[in-house]
């Protein structure tokens, strides 16, 4: 008993650096993909928990992301040589999500600052990390910047500012859409809590995405039992042609 | 009606997938070629990742041909001997292509080396077939009697084998030569390799065109065949769900494109054929010589 009395006083000790603390809720914490899969909404919702009253000024703002696993690209860059465009220089990527979204709940610059982006690695730029450009390329932050352009373009990237609704300084939520075109992985989600620029809370969990009934079943044969796969294919596509062969003379014959 | 593909890991419009089996389906159908020089950009185009169009591309290819092969079986366009003595040289220069591709793949650059291979070889067998099947199809319009076959270096080789179907008396090393030699290219581009083995037929073999078709669609089967099962033992590209809707599309497509081959001239078919390879060929030429949108490109990192 006086083991645990203290343990809570260490606690509430330590809670003025943790004064506020997120409590979160998710529609789904598993997305399941599907034959007829066509990507899916995520309802992000969660409540502020504080013993104090609430400060104001400055505002609180919360950050919420969505990242998809990461993984290990290669980026080329095409130049003109001897008259036809040709893949010349390339830079490789350690780590860049699958998927990125970002939701605020006010204007980028009002609730995060730089240093704290440094340090917490919220944005797009901050999200992909790449180290080591061969050294005949000098300008290798262009090739990170047209990963994030790509990207950006073909929808997979999403800074969404001002989407997150904060009522009374305690209740938030957000709705985050998920493409279509999803790969398998945990999806790390994380919650920042930020006051003039500067996080005060952070809460992170994970929303798993895998693939289900037929789609996990042929996914699996085919990396277990590449070679019965493989037979399996050309055994089904034998049969198809020969089973449209024989309907096409049923109907002309008849 | 989108549909999630396995293996792709994209999700893609069913009815779209149908509609280009049904396609290239026709064009196995009518010209006897796989279709696959056409199938692979246009599978790119959708937004199948390379790896995955290519090695799915060879399964569907099986499918197409199977059922355009029934077809000239039925009307005994199919010489089986000439096909096996093609096969035999096909298997090991195809053996040979896969090594070859794989070994240029580590130096870099062989998305550019396929590129080139495309333009060049398109380019030569288009412009040549297109030009040919003009001249013949002027002969055979102002009523001169068709030339007679001409005895060439060809036919001074050892080893002759009689093929009845093509009317031949011919040595085997010419066929067992352009076998492995479409082998070889057909493994370093991806494809079945029929746009290439149904000119080398017609003029270096001096083979009929309409047992040329069937012949080739006979041996494109087992390259094809073969080709899917070492893609999908070493990479697990090959996304089955992609296979069965192209071939959906295909095999019907097979099948109407035989009926609208058997009504068309021999001639004819040819300058069709040459006009399609002359476009995949000078689009493939424009987008290495124009200034792409995006420079840069995406890739998942070689292993």
């Amino acid at each position: 008993m006086r083991a645990w009395l203290t343990a809570l006083l260490l606690a509430m000790a330590a809670l003025p650096t943790r004064a506020e603390e997120v409590v979160l809720g998710l529609s789904q914490d598993t997305v399941s993909i599907s034959t007829r899969f066509e990507g899916s909404d995520i309802l992000i919702f969660g409540a502020i928990k504080r013993e104090a009253a609430i400060l104001t000024d400055p505002p609180l703002q919360v950050i919420i992301t969505l990242a998809g696993p990461n993984q290990e690209l290669t980026v080329r860059r095409k130049e003109r040589r001897f008259g036809i465009w040709v893949n010349a220089d390339t830079v490789d990527v350690d780590a860049a999500p699958s998927f990125y979204a970002i939701a605020t709940s006010a204007p980028w610059r009002e609730v995060l600052s730089a240093t704290e982006d440094l340090r917490h690695k919220i944005s797009i730029e901050r999200a992909i990390r790449s180290v080591g450009a061969p050294s005949e390329v000098t300008d290798s932050e262009n090739f990170t910047e047209a990963v994030i352009r790509i990207r950006e373009n073909s929808g997979v990237y999403d800074l969404r500012e001002s989407t997150v609704t904060l009522r009374e300084s305690t209740l938030f939520d957000t709705r985050i859409s998920l493409p279509a075109n999803l790969i398998e992985g945990a999806y790390p989600t994380r919650i920042f809590l930020t006051r003039d620029g500067r996080v005060v809370a952070t809460y992170a969990t994970e929303i798993d995405v895998r693939k289900v009934g037929l789609e996990r079943w042929l996914y699996e044969l085919a990396h277990q039992q590449p070679l019965v796969y493989g037979l399996m294919s050309i055994a089904l596509a034998i049969a198809a042609g020969w089973g449209a062969s024989a309907a096409f003379r049923f109907v002309r014959s008849g | 009606m989108q549909v999630y593909l396995p293996i792709a890991e994209v999700s893609v419009d069913a009815v779209l997938l149908l509609g280009l089996g049904g396609i290239v389906g026709m064009l196995s159908g009518m010209f006897g070629v796989g279709g696959g020089f056409l199938l692979t950009p246009l599978l790119f185009f959708i937004g199948i990742p390379p790896a995955v169009a290519v090695a799915t591309g060879a399964n569907q290819i099986v499918a197409s041909s199977f059922s355009g092969v029934l077809a000239h079986f039925k009307r005994r366009t199919v010489d089986l001997r000439m096909g096996m003595v093609l096969l035999a040289g096909g298997l090991v220069g195809a053996t040979l292509g896969v090594m070859l591709f794989n070994y240029l793949r580590t130096l870099g650059q062989v998305d550019l080396l396929v590129r080139l291979f495309y333009v060049v070889f398109l380019g030569i067998i288009g412009a040549l077939m297109f030009v040919e099947s003009l001249r013949a199809l002027r002969k055979s319009r102002s009523g001169a009697p068709p030339p007679r076959k001409k005895h060439t270096w060809v036919h001074g080789l050892p080893l002759k084998m009689r093929f009845r179907v093509s009317g031949l008396y011919i040595s085997v090393i010419p066929p067992i030569v352009v076998g492995f030699a479409v082998g070889v290219l057909a493994a370093i581009m991806g494809v079945g390799g029929g746009f290439i083995m149904v000119p080398a037929m017609i003029y270096l073999l001096g083979m009929p065109t309409k047992v040329v078709i069937g012949t080739s669609l006979f041996q494109i089967i087992f390259v094809a065949a073969f080709t899917t099962t070492l893609h999908a033992s070493t990479n697990q590209t090959v996304d089955v769900l992609l296979a069965v809707l192209l071939i959906l599309g295909g095999v019907i497509g097979a099948q109407l494109g035989t009926i609208v081959g058997t009504r068309m001239k021999a001639e004819q078919l040819r300058i069709l054929l040459a006009l399609l390879v002359l476009a995949v060929c000078g689009k493939i030429a424009l987008e290495l010589l124009l200034r792409p949108d995006e420079i840069y490109s995406i890739a998942a990192r070689a292993l």
